[in-house]
């Protein structure tokens, strides 16, 4: 197996006495759809947290397209191609739905000490900004204030914009929080549309969703990964079904 | 959805506005002549001198969601480095083996260099908060320089330094001659003015405008997003110290009470009256702040006399209402809503 794209080594998070990530080891390949679902508590955000640079590590490792960036700040992490989404909507409320693209083309275009010219009518930002909101399926409402978009659309321009950064890895913090039926089949739609043509590692709680996506599933469960494998793998396995699915099942 | 006015109409009611509140600028001279009354020109120029450093706190207030506490430091600084040099010009002394000037083309820049390297440290080491704690350090960093200045015995100390020539020009100005001073700083306003609309319309202006909407992502879209706020809080404080250049010459005083934190209170008023993230509302809250801190008083004690020093329980519930009812200020009244 080549070098994977992220990978973390022993990594460990505490919080007092708590363990958010205790010892986890996860590797992410090149190219596929890696999702990682556990329980709540599990430490998917802290785990999330920390591969974006949120969130310094107690000790272990975190590699990037083979370059140690456990202590780089957020803003080079994503430089280096790791993009994220948020599990709460962040977008610029007072932007339109355009130009919150557009900043995120800019941020991919270079250092913004540009001082004089429009940026609002430089084609540069906003062609390549409105194709990444027509792939999502927002192009018609590209001059909408992104406030003012229905919460399905917040998180569509959410993963527009992580998209637009040109990223080698998307973190998609649970990308269909929130959303109805019908909105989530879209997203599933478009994940479905991405997946090989960028690394995406997926967290994700509704399980149609990940079992139809994923190439690779990792189950959190405090903190530790009890296993990893192929989504049939990790249906049929009986401690993954004992600590998490058969729970969520009778929850559901 | 309110719909929104075609691209096309040329004359808008904001740009409608502009070219009203423009003319009235080129005229007031004029009328003031006119009307006999040459105070006026001096009135309107020390408010174009406070709009220009309100305008320049706007930058970094009402677009990057900077809310400095210490902004007339850097007007202050702007005014000293004028009356430093003057001091040297007027005993024939030297600054660092430099003669003094009064050159506006020498002095009036390194006003604005002096306002800008006094907010590079201010701002990197303020700009490591955010809030409230952002708001408290650039307040104790101009308090700081406040009291500084006040011990500066060699040059005036607590009493400042009076001025008895104002800066030269090349000719023909002379802004000795109250109305082309006005109009020196009418021209400097709304040259700063455009500056600012293409810095804010600019790359750097929407990374700054960005931050201020929501600064976690800016850092997650992979923008340094500090070292493009210092950047803005340095522009600012150029612009400042421009002003306080101007403020020297328009009072041929400075002193330290230009530095004075309720001096940093009024360019926040001045900036929220008017209509922050706006930059030509500062301008219209400027000049409403000086005309109610010179009408009111005046009309209070012809109520009843003494009264008038307490003149800001007037200001007091105005800027209530226009908070309340006018978010983006006075300009949001005069230009209405805008897209």
């Amino acid at each position: 197996m080549s070098t994977p794209l992220l990978s973390t080594d022993s990594l460990v998070k505490r919080f007092g006495g708590l363990a958010a990530t205790d010892g986890l080891s996860l590797s992410v390949a090149e190219g596929e759809l890696h999702a990682l679902i556990g329980p709540n508590g599990a430490g998917k955000t802290t785990l999330i947290g920390q591969l974006s640079g949120e969130l310094t590590p107690d000790s272990g490792t975190i590699l990037f397209d083979g370059r140690d960036v456990t202590r780089l700040p957020v803003h080079k992490r994503a430089q280096r191609g790791l993009a994220r989404s948020f599990q709460i909507t962040s977008i610029f409320p007072s932007f339109t739905a355009l130009d919150n693209v557009a900043l995120a083309v800019q941020a991919h275009a270079g250092h913004s000490f540009r001082f004089w010219r429009d940026a609002g009518r430089d084609r540069r930002l906003a062609d390549p900004a409105r194709a990444v909101l027509e792939r999502v399926g927002l192009g018609a409402r590209a001059d909408t204030r992104a406030d003012a978009l229905a919460h399905g659309e917040k998180r569509q321009l959410e993963l527009a914009m992580a998209l637009a950064t040109r990223p080698r890895l998307l973190l998609l913090d649970e990308p269909m929080a929130g959303m109805g039926p019908e909105d989530s089949a879209r997203m599933v739609e478009l994940l479905q549309e991405l997946k090989g043509g960028v690394t995406i590692l997926l967290v994700e709680h509704d399980m149609d969703a990940v079992f139809a996506l994923a190439d690779r599933i990792t189950v959190l469960v405090r903190g530790k990964d009890l296993a990893s494998g192929t989504p049939a793998e990790i249906r049929n396995d009986p401690a993954v079904r004992e600590a998490y699915l058969g729970d969520e099942l009778e929850v559901a | 959805m309110p719909p929104t006015a075609p691209r096309t109409a040329l004359l808008t009611r904001p740009r409608i506005a502009l070219l009203v509140l423009l003319a009235v600028a080129l005229a007031l001279p004029t009328v003031a002549d006119w009307m006999g009354e040459p105070f006026y020109v001096r009135l309107a120029t020390r408010i174009l001198v406070f709009a220009l450093a309100a305008v320049s706190l706007d930058l970094i207030l009402g677009f990057g969601g900077m809310v400095s506490f210490g902004h007339a430091a850097f007007v202050g600084i702007g005014g000293y480095a004028v009356g430093i040099l003057f001091a040297h010009q007027s005993d024939g002394s030297t600054l660092f083996g430099f003669p003094g000037t009064v050159n506006g083309l020498i002095v009036w820049p390194l006003a604005m260099l002096a306002g800008a390297l006094a907010a590079l440290p201010v701002g990197a080491i303020s700009l490591r908060t955010t809030g409230v704690p952002f708001i408290m350090i650039t307040l104790a960093f101009a308090q700081m320089l406040f009291y500084l200045m006040t011990g500066l015995k060699a040059y005036g100390g607590d009493d400042g330094i009076a001025l008895w020539s104002r800066s030269t020009l090349p000719a023909p100005l002379n802004i000795n001659d109250h109305t082309t001073f006005y109009y020196v700083v009418l021209g400097l306003l709304v040259a700063a003015l455009a500056l600012g609309w293409r810095l804010v319309n600019s790359r750097f202006g929407r990374v700054i405008r960005g931050a201020k909407d929501n600064e976690r992502r800016m850092a997650a879209l992979g923008y340094p997003v500090t070292r493009y706020k210092l950047v803005a809080f340095v522009i600012a404080g150029a612009l400042a110290g421009l002003a306080g250049a101007l403020l020297a010459n328009a009072t041929m005083f400075v002193g330290p009470q230009y530095l004075h934190w309720s001096r940093s209170g009024d360019l926040i008023v001045m900036v929220v009256l008017g209509g922050i993230g706006t930059l030509i509302g500062p301008v219209l809250g400027a000049a409403a702040l000086l005309l109610l801190e010179e009408f009111v008083p005046e009309l209070m004690d012809l109520a009843h006399a003494g009264l008038g020093e307490h003149w800001k329980i007037v200001l007091g519930p105005v800027l209530i209402l226009l908070v309340l009812y006018a978010r983006k200020g006075l300009w949001g009244v005069v230009a209405g809503r805008r897209p």
